[in-house]
């Protein structure tokens, strides 16, 4: 583990019942660096992220064998409180799925669990750090207490990093977060992970090439729940060592 | 008379015979089978006459009968012969046989809807015919009910069915609701959220057992076995009103029945709620129970409510538990150990003496149908409402 490491996976393996859907993967998640997790549809990118945050947990038969560390402590111990992870780990789904209650609720709804505001003028000042840093705050001053569900679908993605931002967690797991978006909120949401680096440790999934290219400094390739091939984002979309690689992201995949 | 009908059907066989003979004669034609010609003339023979015969037996019960019989054979060898004649290659019988079959369909089913409108035209009437006696506002307000010991008095007096309409209230939807709303929910949400899908597998069936149980044994189990225990509970506590027909007896045990209703419903609502929305919750370190509280139940709130409408809506109007547990004597009271009776109970009890069938005693019997009906309507209405918020909510 190097310094900069916050996040290791070794020799991870994960299985849906007797179905194997990730076989013997190791990467590193680095502390100021955003990872891209590329491949094709079904090669285990969403269970990975949800080995990290031990999301998998409550999935009826999903099993997990290996090694996975945040900040060098073994994240399956059994001393390890799986809620406290998640707390650390945060997460944003591939659709928006804000709760059914007011966009200030919605960001709001980490800290109460969490307590981490002191009285209702801490508890606003967060909440407007977090909408502000996911880009948000501008569109929805005026508008705090209105239905999450009445913004639009870009809105609605941002209001979730606004979630997960508002725990201060120290990883932000993305799970193809711009597929349900426009090129206008797609854009939006890259910029956004722009401003994000370096506070916190990112890793985005996307089937999208040229966001992985733009976004990320590392990425790993994946198919049929082996991990491929794993470097610098510039090296590998500029000079692939496996041909399956190649072919993927030059679209001859298949 | 069963003559009569298999002659008819007889009839519409020969005309079935007939027509898929006379069609089988003409050259083939697209779209057009021998069977769908047979059908038709079949259905013109036999349907007037039948139809014919039902309504001479609804108005003129069985004295007359060789008139009706020469009529209904006439009827059925015209109606198959003008069928048979309008035979052509390429008729299109089977179409005209699909519109019989759906009229058909239809007048099935409007015999539900129309008996539906058959027994509020009945209880209107009826109540109707009360209201003009006793004064409606004396009836819904008035506090003393003894309709038993009027005849030849002042019809109006003890003809007040406040107290009924408390203890249906008080037992059905206090006591009763006490006790299915959080056994119900708790399960529903132990079996929608955190059993294992063996346990599911069976807990589910087994908790829908209980609304497959004979109310009648219910009523039995709180007549034999939990009324006396609740009464030595009351005088052991030192409750003077403590009774063997108490409230608390009937309302414990018609809540135990209506947990399944309670929980199934709920159960449904809360397994509509999308899974992305729990595990956003779970995502943010939220405990599952934390998930519960604050996102599941508030989400799935509409149709829990919706279900417990339908289940108070059940429990008013419970017959069988409360004539065999609750008391004939009508008192407001809110001591649980003390005697109640309901509504239903009181239409039993109005209805089983040997009363004639026209007095305000017997009226009263259809009055209090008539709010009861009145009232189930408002909350199954209100329930389903509720219930399609939800689905609109989400859609
Ligand atoms: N809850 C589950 N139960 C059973 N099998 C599952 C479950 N979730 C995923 N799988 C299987 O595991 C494999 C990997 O799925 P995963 O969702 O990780 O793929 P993915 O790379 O995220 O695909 P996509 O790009 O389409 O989102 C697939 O074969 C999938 O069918
Ligand atoms: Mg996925």
């Amino acid at each position: 583990m190097t310094a900069g490491t916050k996040m290791t996976v070794r020799d991870v393996s994960v299985w849906y019942g007797a179905k194997p859907a990730l076989s013997n993967v190791s990467l590193d998640i680095e502390r100021e660096e955003v990872i891209a997790l590329i491949g094709p549809s079904g090669c285990g990118k969403s269970t990975l992220l949800r080995t990290l945050n031990r999301l998998n947990d409550s999935v009826a038969g999903a099993r997990v064998q290996g090694l996975v560390t945040l900040d060098g402590e073994d994240v399956y111990a059994p001393a390890t409180d799986p809620v406290a992870l998640r707390a650390r780990v945060g997460m944003v789904f591939q659709a928006p799925n804000p709760f059914p209650k007011t966009i200030r609720e919605n960001v709001a709804y980490g800290l109460r669990i969490h307590g981490l505001a002191r009285g209702r003028a801490d508890l606003d000042a967060q909440v407007e750090r977090a909408l502000t840093r996911a880009g948000l705050w501008a569109e929805v001053r005026d508008r705090l207490g209105d239905p999450a569900l009445s913004l639009s679908g870009g809105q609605q993605q941002r209001l979730c990093i606004a979630r997960a931002l508002a725990v201060e967690p120290e990883v932000i797991l993305m799970d193809e977060p711009c597929s349900a978006l426009d090129p206008i909120g797609t854009a939006r949401i890259e910029e956004l992970i722009g401003d994000l680096r370096g506070r916190y440790a990112i890793c985005i999934v996307t089937h999208n090439m040229q966001q992985a290219a733009r976004v990320s400094q590392r990425t790993a390739f994946f198919d049929a729940g082996r991990l491929i091939e794993y470097g610098a984002t510039s090296e590998l979309f500029t000079n692939p060592r496996e041909t399956r690689t190649r072919d993927y992201i030059t679209g001859r995949y298949g | 008379m069963t003559a009569l009908l298999l002659a008819v059907f007889g009839l519409a066989l020969i005309g079935w015979l007939a027509g898929h003979a006379r069609a089988l004669a003409f050259t083939a034609s697209r779209g057009v089978l021998p069977r769908q010609q047979g059908w038709y003339v079949a259905v013109w023979t036999g349907l007037p006459a039948l139809a014919l015969l039902l309504c001479w037996a609804m108005m003129r019960p069985a004295d007359e009968i060789t008139l009706p019989a020469m009529l209904a054979l006439l009827l059925a060898l015209v109606g198959g012969g003008l069928a048979f004649a309008r035979l052509r290659p390429g008729f299109a019988a089977g179409k005209r046989v699909e519109r019989i079959v759906v009229a058909a369909l239809f007048a099935a089913s409007m015999v539900a809807i129309v008996t539906t409108a058959g027994i509020l035209l009945s209880l209107l009437w009826e109540g109707g015919r009360f209201f003009a006696i006793v004064p409606a506002g004396e009836f819904l307000f008035g506090t003393h009910w003894s309709p038993q010991t009027i005849e030849g008095g002042d019809p109006t007096a003890g003809m007040g069915a406040l107290p009924l309409f408390w203890g249906s209230f008080f037992i059905g939807a206090v006591i009763a609701m006490g006790v299915a709303v959080p056994l119900g929910l708790l399960s529903a949400i132990y079996l929608s959220h955190y059993a294992a899908p063996r346990t599911r597998r069976w807990a589910k069936p087994a908790l829908e057992v209980l609304a497959g149980i004979p109310t009648v044994v219910y009523g039995y189990l709180a007549a034999v076995t939990v009324a006396p225990a609740i009464r030595d509970l009351g005088v052991a506590l030192g409750i003077g009103a403590a009774s063997s027909e108490s409230a608390l007896a009937a309302g414990l045990v018609m809540g135990v029945m209506i947990i399944p209703f309670v929980s199934s419903t709920a159960d449904d609502a809360l397994s509509a709620v999308p899974r992305t929305l729990a595990e956003a919750s779970l995502a943010l370190g939220a405990t599952p129970s934390e998930t519960v509280r604050h996102v599941l139940l508030p989400t799935a709130l509409p149709g829990i409510a919706g279900g417990v409408l339908l289940a108070v809506s059940r429990a008013v109007g419970e017959t069988m538990i409360v004539v065999m547990a609750a008391s004939s004597v009508a008192t407001i009271s809110a001591n649980p150990f003390a005697p109640a009776t309901t509504v239903t109970r009181q239409i039993v009890d109005l209805l089983t003496g040997e009363a004639t069938f026209d007095s305000a005693k017997t009226l009263a019997a259809f009055a209090l149908g008539l709010v009861l009906f009145l009232l189930t309507l408002f909350l199954n209405f209100v329930a389903l409402a509720a219930m399609r918020r939800r689905g609109a909510a989400r859609a």
